[in-house]
């Protein structure tokens, strides 16, 4: 098995940042590879498997992240979550907004 | 069995079961192990892990809970016990540095709170809560005590609790709450307040009461001698219940003069009537033989519901109870937050000083739109009785000109549009700074009446914290600077001819009664559940005597002295009910 490495780049765009809803959904999508994956905002760079570390990050919106990924899944790994900050956190406001407008 | 001393409180004794209150401030200490039980430390906190997650687990299969919202909360909590590296992070300090595993938990989810609740960003930093939730669920595996629901409680218990809140005493079921213990809080707290309304056993300043209780255990509250007996054995156990017999004895022989007068031996009547904090307290107070409200507290409309009330929760809570009084007097006090309580909307801003700062009528005045929709709703509850307005924490004949004129714009309101009142409504002052009582006699020209309610008066004159242990034995009723406020005070009510009254806790004391009764006053209000004994007091002595009582107390130096002197005095009077 080669181990590969990933990098990419993401910011942060749901108002409320990355709290605990979000950082569970990066948890456990970050989960789902084989690949250890870091994620760091320049100062620090933590374990993107682990809840604790990454609600530690205390990531605003706005905040640009790092997201690093090493193993065989690596490119799929990265991939997968940057799909999921750009686009799918965001799914929580706009579920809301849906809501507001249906009642 | 393990016997524990603090303040009484609160008057009589409760047997039963405990439960046990965790509160947000509970401290775990730094305790250390020996390097020979690390193995089984660990351990305890892998299990507390495993049964934290299993309970989160049932709760996240539980079909009842659809709310959306709840059960994300609950899968966030559940990733962080499941989360490897938080774990190790909490066995590593039981392992490397040899500390309880409670210590280990405790202190590694602090530091994680802590770092939230410093993040600027308001969102996450509220997130602090959420993980403060997950350390108690974890502590109250690894302390071995079950999750309790005090909302829910079903059967007698006694509460024992760090400290209980305003909150936490509002969403009790009175119906099976026997009696409090508290490590924390004096004879002034709001448990011993709310203990002494409602009639049931209380004793606080235990310091470690809730480390030390055994949830399956028996305990007996003995409020009488401010002793709590945890796990008592079987000739224990026999002699209070013998105690709580005498003391339903005693109750009902109090309870025999209730529909006498409160007057002297030598004919002056005195005027005893009642301190309630909730509407439905007005039956207990005529119950007891009160012959009106000497202090309606209004707090409870702004800290037992979700939103602040609205003029017409004013209006009932209010007529409910002068309703129940018809020509006696209600006298009701204007809202007292700030300092250690506060509204729904929180408007207050964390004061380095809350008692030096804005608080009770000042925070009034600085809110005007909920001030008015209180007095409104006083003032049209007022043509249902005999009702008083009082304004609290007045220091300055300023403020108190401020006050009436903002009860007057209210009163041409209602003018205008044609909603009754009565317009003679008679307004007084709770006279309780050092600066109220010193200028009393100028105050006295622009009120109607005065009622001194002595545990501010003596916190401020004294300059002690009622509430911190550390200080309260200094807070005391007897020191020679209170007596002489309270003489001017009376002096300068006699003399304007409007009425001074005293709704503090020393109206409650049978100690202070001659001492107050020599002093000049004639009307006291107390708590409901105390009327019976303090009359009695009232119907053993003579305004002579009282009188010749205050001159020797007037002319003495020291606290300790008057204090041992009144005792002695009341103990001659009515030995039994010392």
């Amino acid at each position: 098995m080669s181990d590969s490495v990933s990098q990419t780049e993401v910011e942060i765009r749901n108002a409320n940042g990355l709290h605990l809803r979000p950082a569970m959904q990066l948890v456990d999508t970050a989960s789902r590879f084989m690949s250890d994956v870091k994620i760091s905002n320049g100062k620090t760079s933590v374990d993107g498997k682990s809840i604790m570390q990454v609600t530690m990050l205390a990531a605003s919106a706005g905040t640009k992240l790092t997201i690093t990924a090493r193993g065989s899944d690596a490119q799929m790994a990265t991939e997968a979550l940057k799909d999921l900050i750009e686009n799918k956190l965001c799914g929580e406001q706009s579920r809301q907004a849906e809501k507001k407008s249906a009642g | 069995m393990e016997i524990k001393k603090g303040i009484a409180v609160s008057p009589g004794i409760a047997i039963a079961k405990p439960l046990v209150i965790d509160s947000e401030d509970y401290r775990i200490p730094r305790r250390s192990i020996l390097p020979s039980a690390k193995v089984a430390e660990v351990k305890k906190v892998r299990d507390a892990f495993h049964k934290a997650v299993g309970e989160l687990e049932k709760i996240d299969s539980d079909d009842r809970i659809a709310e959306g919202n709840i059960k994300d909360i609950f899968a966030v909590h559940l990733r962080f016990l499941k989360d490897k590296n938080l774990r190790k992070k909490i066995t590593d300090l039981v392992y490397n540095d040899l500390l309880t595993a409670e210590y280990a938990v405790s202190t590694t989810l602090r530091d994680i709170a802590n770092h939230f609740a410093s993040v600027q960003d308001r969102y996450i930093s509220e997130r602090a809560t959420d993980i403060y939730d997950i350390e108690k669920r974890l502590l109250r595996h690894l302390l071995g005590r079950k999750r309790e629901d005090i909302e829910h409680i079903s059967h007698e218990v006694v509460i024992v609790a760090h400290e209980l809140s305003p909150t936490q005493t509002a969403s009790f079921d009175r119906k099976f709450i026997r009696g409090f213990a508290t490590d924390a809080g004096g004879r002034t707290s709001h448990t011993a307040i709310v203990a002494r309304s409602l009639g049931i056993p209380a004793v606080v300043g235990l310091e470690d009461v809730t480390r030390n209780v055994d949830p399956t255990a028996t305990v007996v509250i003995d409020g009488n001698r401010g002793v709590v007996v945890i796990d008592p054995d079987e000739p224990t156990l026999k002699q209070y219940q013998q105690f709580a017999i005498e003391f339903d004895r005693l109750e009902r022989e109090l309870d025999a003069i209730r529909d006498l007068d409160a007057v002297t031996r030598d004919g002056v009547a005195i005027e005893l009537l009642g301190n309630i904090e909730f509407p439905h307290e007005a039956e207990i107070v005529l119950d007891k033989g009160g012959s009106g409200i000497g202090l309606y507290r209004t707090e409870f409309l702004y800290l037992y519901n979700q939103t602040e009330p609205t003029e017409e929760d004013h209006y009932n809570a209010y007529s409910e109870v002068i309703r129940v009084f018809g020509d006696m007097p209600v006298i009701i006090r204007t809202m007292d937050l700030g300092a250690d309580k506060f509204t729904q909307s929180r408007r207050f801003v964390r004061e380095p000083n809350p008692f030096l700062g804005l608080r009770s009528i000042r925070f009034c005045l600085q809110n005007l739109v909920m001030f008015k929709t209180q007095l409104r709703a006083i003032l049209r509850a007022s043509v249902h009785g005999n009702v008083h307005v009082m304004f609290p924490l007045i220091s300055s004949l300023h403020e108190l000109r401020q006050a009436k004129m903002i009860l007057h714009d209210v009163m041409d309101d209602l003018e205008e549009d044609s909603i009754e009142y009565r317009p003679d409504v008679p307004v007084g002052i709770m006279v309780e700074t050092p600066s109220a009582a010193l200028t009393a006699s100028i105050l006295a020209r622009e009120c109607d009446f005065f009622s001194i309610g002595t545990n501010d008066l003596i916190q401020y004159t004294l300059a002690v914290d009622r509430g911190n242990e550390r200080v309260s034995t200094l807070y005391s009723g007897a020191d020679p600077a209170v007596i002489i406020l309270l003489r001017s005070v009376i002096h300068e009510a006699n003399r304007a001819r409007i009425s001074a009254g005293i709704c503090g806790e020393m109206a409650s004391e049978p100690e202070f009664i001659m001492l107050l009764l020599g002093l000049g006053f004639r009307t006291f209000s107390l708590a409901p559940p105390m009327i019976p004994e303090i009359k009695k007091v009232i119907r053993s002595v003579t305004i002579e005597s009282c009188n010749s009582l205050a001159r020797k107390v007037l002319l003495m130096n020291s606290e300790r002295e008057v204090i041992n002197y009144l005792r002695n005095a009341a103990m001659k009077v009515l030995p039994e009910v010392f």
